[in-house]
């Protein structure tokens, strides 16, 4: 019980719809006279959805969980799903709906790196400025200011005005203020996004020393699944405000991939919204289906037969298609396109069957990004239609694959070549050499 | 339940809770941001005077011609009178003007300053948490530091007066007065201010009227002329405007004499401990959930 070091007990945060706040008293009483009226809303901007009054949002829906000292707890979901409510609510920004969060010390909250920085000061007032905003004390930050000078590489600017800083130097300088803070549970959202890859990497090292060190806790918030993985021990997944995962890293990132795409064998297309460059398709993908196979499952070495239906507003001579495989943290790994282009007829739908040899790919899940294209005559790209991550596939080993080691795709990557072959081996003593050239010889024999 | 809850009081050291106490003014946790309140201070003053060739003698330029404006259209030109009481000495129109104009500009630039509070700092409270009653705490403060800029400017000017000895000035123990009233003013105007600052965050009209408020305030306070203009019969009226006898009483208190009316006086601390009051409640109700409107 006294290792907890934050309850949070069925919270939840509402947000009211529609227009509040930052109205003129004028709007407000033009939208109550047309009220009266019966009239339309004169103040309601043409086209945007209307929500009636008292229409209310759940960000976050009675929430609960605890963390216990020095645990690095990582917290992701999509957009939306209420990850930075909850670390507004935790570091008293905006108070909750109901319910209650119980704190057992000081909260560091890194919602932004150099909140309070100001440009006309230099890096050494900022420091004190950035220090004192987070709620350290002068003599705290007097006793470690050369700590955090030495860690943020930037002594020979440091009474310089941080307004002629480069970004980059800014954010080291406010980074390490944060991290030299004294308090017992740092909230971090996505802070580490920023800066170089030796400073990031130097970054989440002292996050963790300083929890492993001093037992600290740490609450991340990221979309960077390699940081999640580096940083965490433990990963709450929101979906829509609320908790559907709560555990170990890696089954926490995979139920997370698996809530964006789908991994049933029929996935209808036609209806899923498109992202803004996509929002004008001329082409509609209405449909994409599995073949041959109830689950979306593989064997490494094996290929994916799928249909995809398309239906076009107009005609076009030559549709192609093609799909983006993505790893589970949003990263591409591969593109794969048709070898010629698809005659699609104004408004009749297409079944198009296809063969997507996934045989190189090492074991692991995957999505697929499709996306209809065509090359107009400058011999340029122009996209029809298109799909973020909607469906989903899983490569499994087969029995001696990778000497049935588990492929680690941080270090060897997502592709895998055919076994190196050894020809020959053989030691420097040539007596030794001869006597296996006539073994082999006698064998043959 | 209920008892869960008291047990976890005690567990716990800080409890965010969806409900609200009336009077939860986190006094207590202000007091430990100090040293935010002194670098909030520091960091306003430096910056306004990063760059500029006469840095903080800026504070004492503009309250230096507003005074020879006023002593030129209001004493010279319109030759209003001076005197707060009638059969008193006519107080020189330039020392005149120029402490009422430096009272006034301290309660006018905090009220102004603290009523953007949240619209001013929504950057850093949007992203981290300190007791949000340190901002409009440190913006007086910084106005105060301007305000004994002006104030040693006025002792300056007060003395060389003196020593002329051509003047009524006389010394009085009213001198100690001083003070009170500085610190009356500093708690009206920030009362006022935070009480708009907590109404501007949904209505930002307001926020344009304080502007113009301010300005019309002024008049209504003897700033421009003595106190014997006001015609007897609205007297009354007239000194219940908060402001208007820690004006009359700073004029005794330097020249040593004028009006100073007790019972006037008391009301308008009553005042302004009201207005504080009751600005401090507003602004800790507001403070919790104002990100989600402004």
């Amino acid at each position: 019980m006294d290792n907890i070091m934050l309850k949070i007990d069925n919270i939840s945060k509402q947000y009211k719809l529609g227009l509040i706040g930052g109205t003129t008293l004028r709007e407000e009483l033009q939208r109550w006279s047309a009220k009266m009226q019966h009239k339309e809303d004169p103040t309601r901007k043409i086209g945007a959805k209307e929500y009636t009054q008292g229409e209310t949002f759940l960000a976050l829906d009675r929430v609960s969980f605890e963390v216990r000292r020095g645990e690095r707890v990582g917290i992701i979901g999509h957009n939306g799903a209420g990850k930075s409510t909850l670390l507004k609510l935790i570091s008293r920004i905006t108070a909750p709906t109901c319910g209650d969060i119980w704190l057992n010390g000081r909260v560091a909250s890194m919602l932004e790196v150099g909140t309070g920085f100001h440009g006309e000061l230099t890096g050494r007032e900022n420091i004190y400025m950035n220090g004192a905003i987070l709620g350290m004390k002068k003599r705290e930050i007097d006793s470690k200011i050369e700590d955090i000078i030495e860690f943020s590489e930037c002594r020979q600017f440091i009474d310089t005005p941080v307004k002629r800083y480069s970004s980059g130097m800014y954010v080291k300088l406010a980074f390490s203020v944060a991290a030299h803070l004294d308090s017992e549970i740092m909230i971090m959202d996505e802070v580490l996004a920023v800066g170089d890859m030796a400073f990031q990497k130097k970054c989440l090292e002292k996050m963790s020393d300083v929890s492993k060190e001093e037992g600290r806790t740490i609450l991340y918030v990221s979309h960077n699944m390699n940081t999640i993985r580096q940083l965490c021990d433990r990963c709450i997944v929101l979906d829509h405000g609320q908790i559907i995962y709560d555990g170990g890293p890696e089954e926490a990132i995979s139920i997370y991939m698996g809530i964006r795409s789908n991994t049933s064998n029929r996935i209808s297309l036609r209806d899923l919204i498109r992202d803004p460059e996509f929002s004008s398709h001329p082409v509609t993908m209405t449909a994409l289906e599995c073949l041959g196979t109830d689950k979306s499952i593989f064997d490494v070495g094996s290929s994916i037969d799928l249909q995809l239906d398309c239906i076009s507003s107009k005609e076009i001579r030559d549709a192609y298609i093609r799909f983006i495989i993505k790893s589970p943290d949003g990263r591409p790994v591969t593109m794969m396109t048709t070898d010629r282009g698809v005659h699609l007829a104004a408004s009749i739908e297409k079944h198009i069957c296809l063969t997507l040899d996934v045989g190189t790919l090492v074991p692991g899940r995957y999505t697929i990004s499709p996306v209809v294209y065509e090359v107009n005559e400058l011999g340029s790209n122009v996209n029809l239609d298109g799909l973020k991550e909607v469906f989903c596939f899983d490569i499994t080993p087969v029995p001696g694959f990778n000497n049935n080691m588990i492929w680690q795709p941080r270090f060897w990557g997502y592709f895998y070549s055919q076994p190196i072959i050894i020809n020959k081996e053989y030691t420097d003593s040539a007596q030794q050499e001869e006597l296996r050239v006539k073994d082999d010889a006698d064998g043959e024999d | 339940m209920t008892n869960v809850k008291e047990e976890r009081e005690h567990l716990y050291k800080t409890h965010i809770s969806s409900d609200h106490r009336l009077f939860d003014l986190h006094i207590k946790e202000t007091l430990q941001y100090r040293d935010l309140i002194f670098l909030f201070v520091k960091r306003n003053f430096t910056a306004q005077y990063k760059q500029t060739i006469l840095g903080p003698l800026w504070a004492i330029i503009q309250p230096l011609l507003t005074t020879v404006v006023f002593t030129i259209v209001f004493g010279n030109l319109a030759k209003l009178t001076t005197a707060d009481t009638p059969g008193s000495y006519a107080i020189p129109g330039f020392l005149f003007y120029m402490s009422s104009n430096i009272c006034w500009g301290y309660f006018s630039s905090t009220s102004g300053a603290t009523s953007n509070t949240f619209l001013d700092n929504r950057g850093t409270m949007g992203k981290v948490y300190y007791p949000r009653l340190v901002a409009p705490i440190s913006t007086a403060f910084s106005r105060l530091v301007s305000f004994g800029i002006q104030l040693s400017m006025f002792i300056v000017i007060w003395l060389y007066f003196f020593l002329r000895g051509d003047t009524s000035i006389r010394i009085t123990p009213m001198l100690l007065l001083i003070p009170f009233l500085v610190f009356q003013l500093m708690i009206l105007s920030v009362g006022f201010g935070i009480i708009i600052s907590a109404v501007t965050t949904k209505y930002r009209d307001l926020a344009m009227l304080v502007g113009f408020g301010l300005e019309l305030w002024r008049y209504g306070c003897p700033i421009a002329y003595g106190l014997q203009l006001v015609p007897t019969k609205y007297m009354q009226l007239y000194l219940l405007n908060p402001v208007t006898p820690v004006l009359t009483a700073f004029r005794y208190a330097v020249f040593g004499f004028g009006f100073f009316d007790l019972r006037f006086y008391l009301i308008s601390w009553g005042i302004s401990i009201g207005v504080f009051l009751i600005g401090l409640i507003l602004f800790s109700r507001i403070e919790r959930t104002f990100m989600d409107t402004i």
